[in-house]
């Protein structure tokens, strides 16, 4: 496919903002028309009702986890740091959909109990990850920032803002290397989109050829500031123009807008057309941490998000014009609600690590 | 007036060339600009080029002539429109010249690049094994091509790597056998091709990055320590991240305070990582395939001044050597100085300067400086009762101070005198020839302290 990035109207666009900035806050886009720069398309994906109530599922889970996770820090439960991905569900939700496990990777920052739910792991090692016991998938030894699980292909879960960037274009070089014909997708933020190394790996992506999708979560939000107070380049999706990488701008609060366009991604980047940028504009109701008290922005703007845009809330409502009861809604959520407080329950009730712990799994092997 | 063409020094280490090829010959009449002969240093062919117009009267050396020193005089010219018989008249003047300006560069060129004196046998090695002669940089290219020939996993990638055939030529050759999918010229980019070559270890494969310097992976250390070495504690044991950092280390010749630091150190304080920093060759082979075949990351630290030196090496078929273990390079019932990498040379100098004097120093190479091989050290410490640790690196938090500490945590009734350190000074590193000498480790201050230990 034509990689040369063509002009496109969102340059003329930023001219025109220059002289007069505008002065509304940022808020997440409602139906606002995906841009995309190298041709790239991006449909509204056809959901069955079956698939839809699967992916009503999975926001949920990860909507009610990571209450769950919040209530628990406030509990003392949770320590350190906790980022909660609440409001951002429709985008790993439609992301993760489209892959296929034990064949794709993925890579994500801190902001991460979502994508493990997401890929299938079960939420009870994550829950008791999270709390630090003995049984949580790292052993207690990782925390929120720094879990992984290879068997599900993925690979973490990573504390560095940015560093998942570079390691994501690595397993793109290894599904490269090795001709297993998977892609990586690498998640990371509109705060991650600003570091060096991020261009230092859509460079090296793109002049290899691999198979990587960035995934900009674009929340607003980087902790507290926000892209148009970080990014001269605020269109993120266009990141990668300089390095001839095509990129799509997407509606982040829409899983079906999102599993539309990520399919026209895997198929470009599958049939070896090198990296894809994907931008997907979402948003985070909760603060950047468990401790941020949000002073950056409103409560109406939050309120307008959550009820203009919510995830969802939007599934919900084409469900129930899809002839979905509102009680299967109900017991669907009740099912949730149970899985999540169990998970809870299995963390309190697991043991913290055995202090032995302390010295295993530094070194593979003994010298 | 003649004009001298004299050797030229074609990289800051470079003390001697083989002078290849003339492609003029006496009589020729040459402008700024051409060719005169094709010069091969231990990295490179290069070309020496005319910068004064005139005609060729005289070729000093021959072509094919091995070990012509940096600066002897190769050639004379005459200048335009001089008559060729005053050349002769000039000579004597110019011949005193030469060796001159020589002695000070030759001699800092030894202190930094001592040849091993003495050394015990290596127990890892069996007895009677046939010894092959390899230079550095050749047994680390050997050990690389080694384990790239058994695991199709493996694969070198950095910055000039493969066409250019290694900046210090450690990969020479690399490129034509296992091609460009194994071999990979990065740009010039640390931190990202640090990143994608620890995403691909934990991918599945098994990458060696090269540095061209340790000086630059500095731009990449949040990798080496952040994403390398936590992997496998924070993912509780499930996932991996088997891949060798490697390059060159320490101080080179002249380069300044920005190019010539020991990031031994440095390395050695992060649990999960391996450091490694072998002296001669067969170390540096054995240590860099027993590198790559561990499923652990490894800061793999070399020594430019070392990579063109020729050692013995065990001529077997697979010469891997355990990590984390030290060796003896000398036996000796005295005192011990220990040390690594470059500082094994300057200590095994030392020693022989000292049994002249009638003291019976041991030597121990640490070569593995992650995990500390401390029984080595605390049992050689426990026979000689006096120690003294040599470092081509700062003082302040270093290795040497880790030994200090190491001695009076557990060794400390077996001390018949405080352990010293002879390390560089505590500067950046200076550009001035005078200043560089000053500032860096040498034989004779091991020697100094070694006495001062033994009370002599």
């Amino acid at each position: 496919m034509a990689k040369a990035p063509r002009k496109s109207p969102a340059a003329k666009k930023t001219a025109a903002m220059r002289k007069a900035p505008t002065k509304k806050k940022p808020a997440a886009s409602k139906a606002e028309p995906a841009k995309t720069t190298g041709g790239l398309k991006t449909p509204i994906y056809k959901a069955s009702k079956a698939e839809k109530m699967e992916f009503y599922e999975q926001m949920l889970l990860i909507r009610r986890f990571e209450e769950k996770a919040g209530q628990l820090y406030g509990l003392g439960l949770i320590g350190g740091f906790c980022h909660l991905y609440i409001g951002q569900e429709a985008v790993v939700t439609g992301l993760q959909s489209a892959i296929s496990p034990g064949k794709d990777s993925v890579i994500t920052g801190y902001r991460d109990h979502g994508h493990m739910l997401a890929c299938g792991i079960d939420p009870n090692v994550v829950m008791a990850e999270l709390t630090g016991r003995s049984t949580g998938i790292s052993k207690g030894k990782g925390g929120s920032m720094h879990m992984f699980s290879v068997e599900h292909g993925f690979y973490g879960g990573h504390g560095i803002v940015g560093a998942q960037v570079s390691l994501g274009t690595g397993l793109a070089f290894a599904h490269k290397y090795k001709e297993d014909g998977g892609v990586c997708l690498a998640y990371f933020g509109d705060g991650a989109s600003n570091q060096g190394q991020v261009y230092e790996s859509f460079n090296m992506a793109e002049l290899w050829q691999l198979p990587v999708i960035f995934v900009i979560e674009n929340n607003q939000y980087a902790m507290g500031t926000s892209v148009n107070r970080s990014s001269a380049e605020n269109q993120l999706y266009r990141r990668g123009e300089s390095f001839r990488i095509p990129g799509m701008q997407v509606d982040g609060m829409d899983v079906l807008a999102v599993r539309g366009a990520v399919e026209e991604a895997l198929k470009d980047v599958r049939s070896g057309g090198g990296p894809v940028i994907m931008e997907l504009k979402t948003y985070r109701y909760r603060g950047h941490s468990m401790s941020d008290p949000a002073k950056y922005r409103s409560r109406d703007e939050v309120k307008d998000v959550r009820e203009k845009s919510d995830p969802i809330e939007r599934l919900k409502a084409t469900l129930i014009k899809d002839g979905v009861k509102e009680e299967d809604l109900k017991a669907l959520d009740k099912k949730v609600r149970k899985i999540v407080a169990d998970s809870a329950d299995f963390a309190e009730e697991s043991p913290e690590p055995e202090l032995s712990e302390l010295y295993t799994d530094i070194l593979v092997e003994q010298y | 007036m003649a004009i001298q063409l004299k050797m030229p020094a074609l990289s800051p280490t470079m003390e001697e060339g083989t002078l290849a090829k003339w492609l003029v010959k006496e009589g020729d009449e040459v402008t700024s600009g051409d060719i005169l002969a094709e010069i091969e240093t231990d990295k490179a062919t290069m070309e020496f080029e005319a910068i004064d117009e005139g005609v060729i009267s005289k070729i000093l050396i021959a072509e094919g002539t091995d070990g012509v020193a940096v600066g002897a005089v190769i050639a004379e010219m005459t200048g335009e429109g001089e008559e060729q018989d005053s050349v002769v008249s000039s000579e004597p003047v110019v011949a005193e010249e030469a060796p001159e300006a020589e002695p000070e560069q030759i001699e800092a060129a030894k202190v930094a690049a001592p040849t091993p004196v003495s050394r015990a046998d290596d127990p890892a090695v069996p007895e009677g094994t046939a010894m092959v002669s390899l230079t550095v940089r050749e047994a680390l290219r050997d050990a690389m091509a080694e384990e790239m020939r058994k695991d199709d996993t493996v694969f070198v990638m950095g910055e000039e790597v493969a066409e250019y055939q290694g900046a210090y030529k450690v990969t020479q050759g690399l490129l034509d056998e296992f091609g460009a999918k194994r071999v990979i010229d990065t740009p010039i980019t640390e931190h990202g091709f640090a990143g994608i070559g620890a995403g691909a270890a934990m991918g599945g494969l098994k990458p060696i990055v090269e540095f061209m310097t340790f000086n630059f992976a500095m731009q990449a250390i949040d990798h080496i320590i952040n994403s390398a070495a936590k992997t496998n504690y924070m993912s509780g044991g499930q996932m991996r991240c088997p891949i060798v950092f490697r390059g060159p280390n320490g101080a080179a010749s002249r380069v300044g305070a920005q190019h010539s630091q020991n990031y031994g150190p440095w390395y050695a304080s992060v649990p999960g990582l391996i450091v490694i920093s072998p002296y001669d060759a067969a170390d540096a082979k054995g240590l860099l395939k027993a590198a790559i075949q561990s499923p652990d990351p490894v800061v793999f630290l070399e020594n430019e001044l070392i990579y063109g030196q020729s050692f013995e090496l065990p001529d077997l078929e697979d010469h891997t050597l355990p990590i984390g273990k030290a060796r003896i390079m000398r036996e000796g019932g005295d005192v011990t100085i220990v040390s690594y990498s470059i500082g094994v040379g300057l200590a095994l100098e030392a020693a022989d300067k000292l049994a002249g004097e009638g003291i019976d120093a041991e030597v121990i190479d640490l070569r593995t400086l992650r995990p500390l091989d401390t029984e080595t050290v605390l049992k050689s410490l426990s026979k000689t009762n006096r120690m003294v640790v040599a470092e081509e690196g700062w003082p302040a938090c270093s290795i040497s101070s880790e030994i200090v500490s190491l001695c009076m945590e557990q060794g400390f009734d077996d001390l018949d005198a405080p352990v010293t350190r002879v390390t560089n000074e505590d500067v950046p590193l200076p550009y001035a020839a005078n200043l560089e000498k000053a500032a860096l480790i040498d034989s004779s201050r091991i020697v100094d302290a070694v006495k001062s230990v033994c009370y002599r």
